[in-house]
């Protein structure tokens, strides 16, 4: 279960809508508390894909870097990472799994005609394809 | 011993661990030792060429490898890699 608090929630909503129509980008961090992960920042992070950006994201290695120095010096762990889909639903599609890392929350926001559609959070399994994983009140807003 | 410093999504694979000591004079050996001692790393490290990944960026101090000798880099005895998750995605 993946609980995104009301601040990191907004900023992360935020960049999707300002983004749009392009795909924006960025680090959830928080704490592991058993199965629960509360995610209580959310870093907005440039969208450093060359090229199109309506389908594609790319973090740099640099902005990785001072994401997890943000966790070190902040007591924190970077559990994930955001990202949108703009007119498309929030479901990871092959391009996503294929570069995704084990271990991350991957949520999805879709963005429908500049208006939040649905939230969803997604982790590699063992067999390298994702689940979904619960997000807790906030799927469908 | 050069200092690999190991990124949050691989530490389920070093026990926890997010600074590791190990020996060999380049990223090459560095890496094989890391393999070694640490095998569940290996498959994200390496694809099934033994050839690093093409999701993973390899640091020294602040250079990327790709801009030194890529796995030939040697390592001074005193060198910080970091491993750097590529964090990539999008609609298909």
């Amino acid at each position: 279960m993946i609980i995104i608090e009301p601040e990191a929630k907004r900023i992360m909503l935020e960049d999707a809508l300002l983004a749009y129509p392009d795909e924006c980008c960025g680090f959830l961090l928080g704490v592991e508390n058993g199965s629960e992960r509360i995610i209580s920042t959310s870093l907005v992070v440039n969208n450093a894909k060359e090229g199109d950006k309506k389908r594609r994201f790319e973090i740099a290695a640099k902005d990785y870097v001072k994401a997890e120095r943000f966790a070190d010096e902040n007591n924190l762990s970077l559990l994930g990472v955001y990202h949108s889909h703009p007119d498309h639903p929030a479901v990871p599609s092959e391009h996503d799994r294929v570069a995704a890392q084990p271990f991350f929350s991957y949520v999805i926001v879709s963005v429908i005609n500049k208006n939040i559609s649905a939230i969803r959070s997604w982790q590699l399994n063992e067999q390298n394809r994702f689940e979904e994983e619960k997000l807790k009140g906030y799927q469908f807003v | 011993m050069a200092t690999v410093i190991i990124p949050t999504p691989l530490r389920k694979f070093t026990g926890n661990t997010a600074k590791l000591q190990v020996s060999g004079a380049t990223i090459e050996e560095s890496f094989k030792t890391l393999s070694t001692d640490f095998p569940d790393l290996k498959k994200h490290l390496f694809d099934e060429q033994g050839n690093i990944r093409s999701f993973v960026n390899i640091f020294v101090g602040d250079d990327d490898i790709r801009d030194l000798q890529n796995e030939k880099t040697t390592l001074s005895n005193d060198a910080v890699i970091s491993i750097v998750p590529a964090i990539a995605g999008g609609l298909s």
